[in-house]
């Protein structure tokens, strides 16, 4: 197998990873621009992204650059925030058609790039303040998607779960923030806090195209030669490991026909761990498949859901499970799980689980490489701690994992919440 | 085997149709880790009233089985088979759709005995009393975990909406009733008439050896026997041109109120260059009237209809044919409202050929996008073939559309007076 490597170089204080390659036929941008999550800053890094896409200089509203998007051939451009860890990330990315494809010779790349940058920096922005028509509709929008959890049963238990277990913790925050800090924020605060979060947020800029390497040097020093070079603090954050006395247990009830159980155990494992990758093993045999333990019990063996998984949070050390359920069957599902842990626990599966399961993570692995984005996530990870790990190591680690180190790993492993959103008894009829 | 190139796009597709009627494509994808491969029969949700093979009289049988034989087809003599495939180190999946039911795997090893797996599972059914039982309560969930979905109520609250009689208005998975019909002997009868080679399509697209490939699955198909082909008798009952009902509202113990407008064809009986043409007019329409380079979506987002949960999107194949349009709104009954009025505004003015060119482009840029995922490939590229359609003449029809064609699909598709509904979700109490 070739290792595709990325070029890294600078910019100011962007970080630069660049990939050739021909294999697609489009060309990516993705920007991360990450921050420790708090609770000050939340609100404004949820709104930030959507408020920078609605209007720049030179196209003031959201048509308009909707419109120049449309002009180079559909480009895409979408922003989103998300949590990695302890980590509040601001993403902006944008696809846009290799133009070796088309009967059309206009340099779509670079015109895709000035676009992307003049959306980082230079906003529509007049004494001092983010355009007032943008500001009311992007909070307006945000109160909306945070009203609408509610509305994703699965969402909301997830964040739930979130809320009761990290309770006091930063990853306790929701990644949109918090409705009461919406009406407190104007034109004015958040154009500081843009220009702050321009200057001290770690930013690290992914390309993925059909672009010689010197070429793309030239190009982005050109478009992104705003971004100025303050010394930003790249202190990895530490992540504190909260001591669990007794599980907690809540019960949440609504009209709705199926229970939504989700169950939060800390890992005591992260990606900075060498056991991480049996962490990994350890969540496909116990939950990550559809050959897992928690699928073949709960949903293959008792019927009782149409799924039963378990995923691993791997900077802030989760493990979580999530299964839809009859609301009276809360008992007899949650005693199915706790088997299913006890068995991982006391080393309880067979060597075929174990190189199954090392089979699949590698597939799972080599498949997230044939798509730009999936490429992208998996080199981002060694930004967020010390270990720097490729595509290869990933592999060999996978396969030296043993039986005994799963196991190890398993007894890490400590049960914090479970939260189950019932249904209400007289929804029966409807 | 035939080969044909696409020049401009770089693609080649290689193809032939088996002595038992098996159709095979394959898409070489250079610089893929990932074996993509769909085995997909003509055969959906709608396909409940037909004649089953050698018999003579057309039978119904329980809303949701096509479903329900799709997950029970991955149960084999020997065990499950998801446990094959993931020691061969692959991820497997199938899904039901109104007219198709599609088993997959990706993988990036053991491709060989990967595709012979999927091959065999699909045409070897082993069901048992017990097993069918035992599915029932899995799929019941599944039904109810949709039943809680308020985007999923509301869509399909709007198709039941404008169709009287044709199955398209039934859930994919039916209701919990209508499984519980659900036997051994009507999976049996819906296999036997419905998962004949004659009637299914393979695909294998991204990291593949065209020769040995072919020469593989050629194989694995003359070690099996078939019936000849027979032409399968499936029967819709007739469906009124105009839409049944106006407007639905759901209430819903949701937060946030949905509405989606839907537009249904008058006579979907196009297949073809012709399907393709209209499928491709309806699109750039919606986006010229709801894109968001548009005025119109600047408009409902200052005025606080929409957020970007809006949307719009156009499904059509043999015997229906439907645009739908919106999103999340605290304001169903006005967004409704203001929708109908700019397509009413819209139809009466001539097509902005400037605005019409931008949008022809970015269809255009969609579409190479698109061509990035194996995914997108096999099962459009299936669903087109089922359809008589060619996904690879996308780009020359988009090319060709003129102003003329798009003003008659709008003349056609966009009444606001008969084949127009409406479907909200609203918070309760």
């Amino acid at each position: 197998m070739e290792e595709k490597q990325f070029h890294e170089f600078s910019v100011g204080n962007l970080n630069v990873h660049f990939l050739p390659s021909t294999t697609y036929k489009t060309n990516t941008l993705l920007l991360h621009m990450r921050a420790p999550l708090e609770k000050e800053t939340v609100t404004n890094r949820a709104l930030l992204p959507f408020v920078l896409q609605s209007g720049t200089k030179e196209h003031p509203s959201r048509q308009e650059i909707r419109k120049a998007l449309d002009d180079l051939y559909g480009a895409t451009l979408n922003v989103d925030v998300s949590k990695k860890g302890e980590y509040h990330l601001m993403s902006f990315k944008m696809e846009v058609a290799n133009e070796k494809y088309l009967a059309d010779t206009n340099p779509l790349f670079e015109k895709g790039m000035e676009l992307f940058a003049s959306v980082l920096l230079s906003p529509k922005v007049e004494n001092g303040e983010f355009d007032s028509t943008i500001m009311d509709g992007e909070k307006r929008t945000l109160k909306q998607k945070i009203a609408s959890v509610y509305d994703d049963k699965m969402r909301y238990a997830n964040k739930r779960l979130t809320e009761e277990m990290c309770e006091g913790e930063p990853f306790g925050l929701f990644v949109f923030g918090e409705e009461e800090s919406i009406s407190n924020v104007d034109g004015s605060s958040l154009y500081h806090y843009y220009q702050s979060a321009i200057t001290n947020d770690n930013m690290d800029l992914y390309i993925i195209g059909d672009v010689q390497v010197d070429e793309m040097k030239k190009l982005v020093e050109k478009y992104f030669k705003g971004i100025q070079g303050e010394n930003r603090s790249t202190d990895l954050l530490q992540v504190e490991q909260k001591q669990i006395t007794s599980p907690k247990e809540i019960i949440e009830e609504q009209d709705v026909q199926q229970g939504k159980l989700h169950i939060g155990y800390r890992t005591n494992t992260t990606y900075e761990d060498d056991e991480y990758f049996a962490l990994q093993v350890f969540n496909g045999i116990f939950g990550g498949f559809s050959h897992s333990k928690l699928f073949i019990n709960v949903r293959e063996k008792a019927s009782l859901a149409y799924y039963a998984a378990s995923r691993v949070e791997s900077h802030k050390g989760l493990l979580i499970v999530m299964s839809g359920i009859e609301s009276n069957k809360y008992e007899d599902t949650t005693k199915i799980i706790n088997e299913q842990m006890e068995q991982m626990k006391s080393g309880n599966f067979t060597e075929d689980d174990l190189s199954q399961t090392k089979a699949v993570l590698k597939n799972q692995l080599l498949e997230t490489m044939d798509v730009p984005r999936g490429f992208i996530e998996l080199e981002y990870h060694n930004q967020l701690t010390t270990k720097k790990r490729q595509l290869s190591h990933w592999m060999e680690e996978i396969d030296k994992v043993t039986k005994e180190d799963i196991v190890q790993v398993a007894e890490k492993i400590q049960l914090d919440t479970v939260y189950f959103l019932k249904g209400k008894e007289e929804t029966k009829d409807e | 085997m035939n080969k044909v190139t696409f020049d401009q796009l770089q693609e080649t597709l290689y193809h032939e149709v088996l002595p038992n009627g098996l159709q095979v494509y394959l898409l070489p994808k250079p610089g893929f880790n990932k074996t993509y491969a769909t085995f997909t029969t003509k055969y959906g949700s709608i396909d409940n009233h037909f004649v089953p093979l050698n018999d003579k009289e057309k039978v119904r049988v329980p809303d949701g089985i096509a479903h329900f034989l799709e997950h029970k087809l991955f149960e084999d003599e020997e065990g499950d088979v998801f446990q094959l495939f993931s020691k061969q180190g692959a991820s497997a999946n199938a899904f039901t759709s109104f007219t198709r039911t599609a088993y997959l795997f990706s993988s990036t090893m053991n491709i060989s005995e990967n595709l012979e797996t999927l091959l065999n599972f699909v045409q070897k059914p082993y069901f048992t009393e017990e097993s069918v039982e035992k599915e029932k309560g899995i799929i019941e969930q599944e039904i109810k975990m949709y039943e809680d979905n308020p985007d999923w109520r509301n869509y399909f609250g709007l198709i039941a909406s404008m169709y009287k009689n044709h199955p398209v208005k039934i859930d994919i998975a039916g209701t919990v009733d209508s499984i519980y019909k659900i036997t051994k002997d009507s999976l049996y009868t819906c296999y036997e008439t419905f998962y004949h080679p004659s009637n299914m399509v393979f695909f294998v697209v991204g990291n593949l050896e065209p020769d040995t490939t072919m020469e593989l699955i050629r194989n694995n198909q003359a070690g099996k026997t078939f019936e000849e082909p027979q032409e399968i008798k499936r029967y819709f009952q007739d469906e009124p041109e105009s839409v049944a009902e106006k407007i639905v509202t759901i209430p819903m113990n949701v937060h946030t109120g949905k509405c989606l407008v839907g537009f249904k064809d008058q006579k979907p009986d196009r297949q073809g260059e012709e399907l393709l043409k209209h499928e491709l007019s309806i699109q750039l329409l919606l986006e010229m009237m709801f894109g968001q380079s548009g005025e119109n979506y600047q408009k409902l987002y200052e005025e606080g209809l929409i957020d970007d949960s809006f949307s719009f999107d156009y499904s059509g194949e043999q015997g229906f044919g439907f645009s739908v349009v919106g999103g999340d709104t605290d304001r169903p009954e006005e967004l409704g409202k203001r929708i109908a009025g700019m397509v009413d505004d819209f139809i009466q003015k001539p097509i902005d050929e400037l605005q019409m060119e931008g949008i022809r482009k970015k269809k255009i840029g969609y579409f190479l996008r698109a061509l990035n995922s194996p995914e997108y490939i096999a099962n459009q590229f299936t669903r087109y073939r089922f359809n008589d359609m060619d996904l690879f003449q996308v780009i020359p029809v988009l090319e060709s559309l003129t102003s003329k064609d798009m003003t008659d699909a709008m003349k056609d598709h966009f009444l606001t007076n008969t084949q127009m509904s409406q479907c909200h979700v609203k918070p309760k109490g």
